[in-house]
């Protein structure tokens, strides 16, 4: 007894640790970086700011428009593709699962690079990068509910491999035609992942869509748990497999296709932030969604950080992610996974 | 004799006689050094040249459109009014070597090529990749380095190599006067009055060329300095990704690019509000018909953007008529006669009305 409160209290501890790791990594982004600025000066900035006044200097600039929804970005961004993770892992019982398993991503690539290629201003890229995500997901889930009498799970996954390998093909097809002097570098960087290019009205434009999506993850958090018994048993518990998982992949989509416009391609956080979310305070996905997202939100940040730092000009956020990620990942297969109940 | 044996005889026949055509062909042949030091034989009359990639093609193209077996893209709408007539509709062939290999050598040897031309960066890849191609295909294939400072040297070698060597020095001759004109025009300016220029790419301008990359050249040419500058002089010199507050620490005066989606958004952008470029409405938007005037591909084209810039750059130094200079540079180079409608839209276009 005494034993079972003294786990329940140091689970209790991590979600405060992991805020004030974030709190810490939010300050030192935002007061480092190229733009040399001394406290004092940091200091006026944001009286400035917090008085309403225009941005005047170019430290305001730096801070209010580069810095701040860069580092918001790199939260939320974060946050969704370890909890679109935790979903997906949990949907389809397996932790090799990452929230591109279905397709969003290579068909937000494909949209982004079809954007690029018709040469369209930013936010038009960014809008199609958004709907060929949730399109390609859309249509993979319209070809798996065509194939009947299967494991409706495993045609899922299938249909979502096989719709991803098709646009994967559409975008080499575009990557071939795209001028290779000016449109393939930038759907090549594109396709890297990068918070470089982040501006304001990008945060703002994801945020609502992550928010939408995350509110039913929250509300079905109790049912998620049932999910990962397999659909016989929930269905045996009440449950309706089908409808759940509808609802909960769609939310899952539009949270990871919100991000992945404005980020680019990440990979490796939604697949390895839930896992290790998953060692440290087990399968409860009720505990589980919460500490996923606040590491992913660390981990993306501290990623950022790593990317703004390690040379003078900017290093693409996937291949970070993958060179940290990869490691972590065969060091967790090797040290044993750990169930679901 | 039957008849299978007949039309085995006639094979056997056509065969030999195919195998004397091949072995009579090289009859006198000359020796090339081309830029990698590659000693390369090429027949003595060269009247068909396949070009490797963009930088090729335009490089044919202006020297000898009759030999060029094909543009490696079809060019677009916008570009076909400033390329001649004639010129327009050669097939389209894929590119040999840059990024992504589209050429299917059946159809490369289909174009009967008594040269390839391949023009750009000169490293052990392409060398390699000549190598393999020249192997495989047995058609001869020169690299030249295309190096903006190169230029004159080259336009001399490929003229002599496919035996246009007058056209070739005419060529040469502007381009080396041009450069000797902005030597003489920049003499004596102190690094502190050069502007201190980015190279915006991208549509979110955030793609620049290091300083010393292939794409950037024309900066420093033309007396500029480029802001994207890593210093250590040992780091991979391309395009990369910066950050705005790299823009904003670096803080250009001026800003070139040919990304019209770019340059119309910067103005309005409060990101770029405050960069000196943009306050001081020192943003240039370059021409890109038929080919870039800055880069894009880094090729001869990149000359009629030597006679630009400078004037941009240093106005009290340089005061070309830009207008009669595109008319010249045109005809001289891209065999057409501009009418006052084609010349009135690049020039609006150099304005950054495009």
């Amino acid at each position: 007894m005494v034993e079972r409160q003294a786990v329940t209290r140091s689970l209790a501890a991590i979600p405060l640790l992991l805020i004030a790791a974030i709190v810490a990594l939010v300050i030192f982004a935002a007061v480092t970086g190229p733009y040399d600025a001394s406290l004092t000066q940091l200091q006026s900035s944001i009286g400035r700011y917090l008085s309403g006044a225009p941005a005047s200097t170019p430290l305001d600039t730096v801070l209010f428009s580069v810095r701040l929804p860069r580092i918001f970005a790199a939260l939320i961004t974060g946050a969704a593709l370890a909890a679109a993770g935790a979903v997906y892992q949990g949907l389809f019982r397996n932790p090799l699962v990452s929230p591109d398993i279905l397709g969003v991503s290579a068909g937000a690539g494909l949209g982004a690079a079809f954007g690029i290629f018709l040469s369209l201003p930013v936010i038009a890229i960014q809008g199609f990068a958004f709907a060929a995500g949730l399109g390609t997901v859309a249509l993979v889930y319209m070809v798996a509910s065509a194939v009947r009498g299967h494991e409706p799970a495993l045609v899922l996954v299938l249909a979502g491999v096989v719709i991803g390998a098709l646009a994967g093909a559409c975008l080499s097809l575009l990557k071939i035609l795209a001028d290779p002097y000016d449109q393939l570098p930038a759907i090549t960087f594109w396709l890297l992942g990068s918070l470089a290019a982040i501006r304001p009205d990008d945060v703002w434009s994801a945020l609502p869509a992550v928010l939408v999506g995350l509110v039913p993850i929250l509300l079905l958090r109790w049912r998620m748990n049932v999910m990962s018994l397999g659909d016989e048993e929930a269905a045996a518990l009440g449950v309706n497999p089908r409808t759940l998982r509808l609802i909960l992949v769609m939310a899952a989509t539009l949270i990871t296709a919100a991000v992945v416009s404005i980020a680019g391609i990440i990979g490796w956080v939604g697949l390895v932030i839930p896992h290790i979310a998953r060692l440290v305070v087990g399968p409860d996905f009720n505990r589980l969604l919460p500490t996923a997202m606040l590491m992913g939100a660390a981990y993306m940040l501290l990623i950022d950080i790593i990317a703004k730092g390690l040379t003078t000009t900017e290093t693409p956020l996937g291949v970070l992610t993958a060179f940290i990620g990869a490691p972590v990942f065969i060091w967790l297969l090797a040290a044993g996974r750990r169930g679901w109940s | 004799m039957s008849k299978h044996a007949l039309d085995l005889a006639r094979l056997a026949v056509a065969c030999c006689a195919l195998l004397l055509l091949t072995m009579a062909a090289p009859a006198s042949a000359r020796t090339v050094t081309d830029s990698a030091g590659r000693q390369v034989e090429i027949p003595a009359k060269v009247n068909r040249v396949f070009a490797a990639g963009p930088p090729a093609a335009i490089l044919m193209y202006i020297l000898a459109p009759d030999k060029m077996t094909g543009w490696p893209r079809a060019p677009h709408a916008y570009e076909r009014p400033y390329i001649a007539e004639q010129y327009r509709d050669l097939p389209e062939t894929g590119r040999l070597t840059g990024r992504g290999n589209t050429v299917n050598l059946e159809r490369l040897l289909e174009a009967r090529p008594d040269l390839i031309i391949d023009f750009g960066s000169v490293n052990d890849t392409y060398k390699s990749l000549a190598d393999t191609v020249q192997a495989q295909t047995g058609i001869p294939y020169i690299l030249i380095d295309g190096r903006f400072e190169n230029t004159p040297a080259a336009l001399r070698l490929v003229a002599e190599a496919i035996g246009v060597t007058e056209r070739g020095d005419e060529l040469a001759a502007y381009v080396e006067e041009l450069f000797a004109e902005i030597d003489k025009g920049l003499a004596g300016i102190d690094d502190k009055d050069r502007p201190r220029v980015y190279m915006a790419r991208g549509p979110n301008g955030l793609e620049t060329g290091l300083k010393g990359s292939i794409n950037t050249e024309i900066i420093e040419r033309a007396g500029g300095i480029n802001v994207a500058d890593p210093g250590d002089a040992s780091t991979r010199r391309g395009i990369v990704n910066v950050s705005p507050e790299q823009v904003i620490v670096a803080n250009p005066d001026t800003i070139v690019t040919w990304d019209r989606t770019f340059f119309e958004a910067v103005w309005s952008d409060p990101l770029w509000a405050n960069i000196d470029a943009v306050k001081h409405q020192r943003v240039y938007l370059a021409p890109s018909a038929p080919f870039g005037w800055i880069d894009r591909p880094p090729s001869v084209n990149r000359i009629i953007g030597l006679r630009w810039l400078p004037g941009l750059f240093f106005p009290a130094r340089f005061q070309p008529d830009i207008r009669e200079e595109t008319r010249r540079f045109y005809k001289l180079f891209y065999h057409v006669d501009l009418d006052d409608a084609a010349l009135d839209r690049l020039i609006e276009w150099s304005n950054g009305k495009p």
